[in-house]
């Protein structure tokens, strides 16, 4: 009867969207599936709003079909509904976006003459202002660094802490978790933002928000890596009765010591960067001057500033990853 | 037994240790010594603890008027604005790193050159802080929430299109090839057999860089490019402490949320 089940489908799937309930009689040995869904579109065409549904079911139904009849190897296409639902709530989210941020493209393009203009005179930098700025680049470095370290000290024992392995019980290590990603959600402007409204003006405010940021970050990584230690050598530890204190000394640290230091060079890149512009609210450092040149309408400086930090970041990063590269 | 004894006297070496062992202490000796002799230690204001103690309370007694106010700037609306500019300038960089990421993918039949070069320009603007691109598109279209996303769009291109180029590069070739041999065009293999391998990457990877362009999103607001850091910084300064708590838990609240929803995507994506 079914000599050939790729028409006979087509027609099912035809037929069945129009309720034509005498069909599911014509290929009654087909299947049963045919009949099921002539009934479910039925009942769908009462109501004509869930006509789509209907139709889902309709090419559901002869994939099936087409899976019992001949077709056996061939396995059912995924439904596209998804996929369509998907793009259209991810355009709806972008035109909503567009209208909340009032962003469009002529905007953009009145405004490209004024970007061309600010380019122009960006070019040439002024390369006798990089006396002044070298204190500052220096500075820049230095809340880096001492930002790095204590944020790596501090790191250590809530790392310690916060890793499944080694803590005792999952009421100490979830909660200090949670507290972990709480930190690591305030971005690290912001916290400088708050460190100079209650310490001042200066690089100590800076210094401090590295110090939170990194520690955030090194904790994670440095748990994240604690938790893939290989077990053997603290069991052998445990069984000639070492205490936890040198269970931690010389079961852990060897195995960690590598990653652990190759996380705080990666961080310290990372507040390098940050430190650039930490400035702009007054937290020491070169972005300090981002203002000041910006606000004297002196484009050649700031490109200046720009060039040279980004000079001092790529040889900073380039240092550092060779060590890190050396180290693992 | 002799014998055994012997070879059981015989001890493992302890590792040998770097010769330049104690320089590398010493320079991290000297360094820190330089670090420390140039942060002046002494500027911290007296009434330090009294503020630290009135932003805790902040914190704990938030302002929570502040939340929904009728006409004009409060939370929700400042929040969503954040949102919205993190949303829109992730769409823009993956827009504009999709040519940037074939560019710099170093494929086979493609000289080391052209990727090269193409890796070199995508870590050229890696290094361009966002918050001075947004400095200097203010400069450009206003002092507004589009400020931020042009921003937030350029400096994304260079992280997502090094990652998507290194997606790229991991690509099965097998289905390219098979491709080619059955006679299809350029468009078609990049439908039918680029496309699906690298799709799930690139989505993963967007969604990545999303959940930080809204981190910095919340920083956009501090130089003036829209969002939520303009009624932080307002706030700080004119010291009103109750409104620095919430706004400082509205946007914990919402960096969580977003990071749950965009981790629980992530998952189902790889």
């Amino acid at each position: 009867m079914n000599t050939n089940p790729r028409a006979n489908t087509k027609t099912t799937n035809t037929d069945a969207t129009n309720t034509d309930a005498t069909n599911s009689k014509a290929h009654t040995g087909t299947n049963i599936y045919t009949r099921a869904d002539a009934s479910a579109s039925t009942s769908a065409n009462h109501n004509a709003s869930i006509n789509t549904n209907a139709n889902t079911n309709a090419r559901l139904s002869t994939n099936l079909s087409g899976q019992v009849g001949l077709n056996r190897s061939r396995p059912p296409a995924p439904g596209k509904l998804k996929h369509y639902l998907t793009a259209a709530i991810i355009l709806l989210l972008l035109w909503g976006s567009a209208v909340d941020t009032d962003a469009s493209l002529s905007k953009l393009i009145q405004g490209s003459p004024n970007m061309l203009d600010l380019l122009r005179e960006m070019f040439p930098p002024k390369w006798s202002y990089f006396d002044n700025i070298v204190p500052a680049m220096l500075e820049t470095i230095r809340m880096a660094l001492i930002g790095t370290t204590f944020g790596a000290i501090l790191a250590v024992p809530v790392a310690l802490l916060c890793a499944s392995n080694l803590s005792r019980s999952a009421w100490i290590y979830q909660p200090v978790r949670f507290l972990l990603n709480l930190v690591r959600t305030i971005p690290d402007l912001l916290l400088a933002a708050i460190f100079v409204a209650i310490f001042g003006l200066g690089p100590l405010p800076g210094m401090m928000a590295l110090t939170v940021f990194s520690f955030g970050l090194i904790a994670k990584l440095t748990y994240e890596a604690l938790e893939t230690i290989d077990r053997g050598p603290l069991e052998a530890m445990t069984s000639v009765g070492a205490t936890s204190v040198q269970r931690i000394a010389f079961g852990v640290v060897p195995q960690i010591q590598a990653h652990f230091i190759s996380y705080v060079l990666y961080t310290f890149e990372i507040n390098v960067r940050a430190a650039a512009v930490l400035g702009l609210v007054g937290a020491g450092g070169i972005g300090h001057y981002y203002e000041v040149t910006l606000g004297f309408l002196e484009y050649d400086k700031t490109c200046m500033i720009i060039l040279f930090t980004l000079a001092v970041v790529l040889l900073i990063d380039y240092v550092s990853t060779k060590l890190r590269e050396k180290m693992l | 037994m002799t014998t055994n004894a012997t070879t059981w006297r015989h001890k493992v070496q302890k590792p040998k240790k770097n010769r330049y062992r104690w320089l590398i202490y010493v320079l991290l000796l000297l360094l820190y010594i330089w670090a420390f002799a140039g942060i002046p230690f002494d500027g911290i204001k007296e009434t330090a603890g009294q503020i630290t103690k009135s932003i805790l309370s902040g914190l704990f007694s938030p302002d929570w008027n502040y939340v929904y106010l009728p006409d004009g700037e409060d939370l929700l609306r400042g929040l969503l604005e954040t949102l919205t500019i993190s949303i829109l300038g992730t769409f823009v960089s993956t827009l504009v790193c999709l040519p940037f990421a074939f560019w710099a993918a170093a494929n086979r039949g493609k000289s080391r050159f052209v990727s090269g070069s193409g890796k070199m320009l995508l870590s050229f603007v890696r290094t361009f802080p966002e918050i001075v691109m947004a400095l200097l598109f203010i400069k450009a279209v206003g002092p507004n929430a589009f400020a931020g996303v042009l921003a937030l769009g350029l400096h994304s291109v260079g992280m997502l299109g090094k990652l998507f180029a290194d997606e790229i590069e991991n690509m099965d070739h097998g289905p390219t090839e098979a491709l080619i041999a059955a006679g299809a065009n350029r468009l078609q293999i990049l439908w039918y057999a680029v496309l699906p391998q690298v799709l799930p990457g690139f989505l993963s990877y967007t969604l990545y860089r999303f959940e930080i362009n809204l981190r910095s999103a919340t920083i956009l607001g501090v130089i003036g490019a829209g969002g939520i850091g303009t009624p932080l910084i307002f706030a700080l300064s004119s010291r009103d402490w109750d409104r620095v708590g919430i706004i400082l838990l509205g946007i914990i609240v919402m960096i969580t949320l977003v990071d749950w929803i965009s981790g629980y995507l992530r998952k189902k994506l790889v």
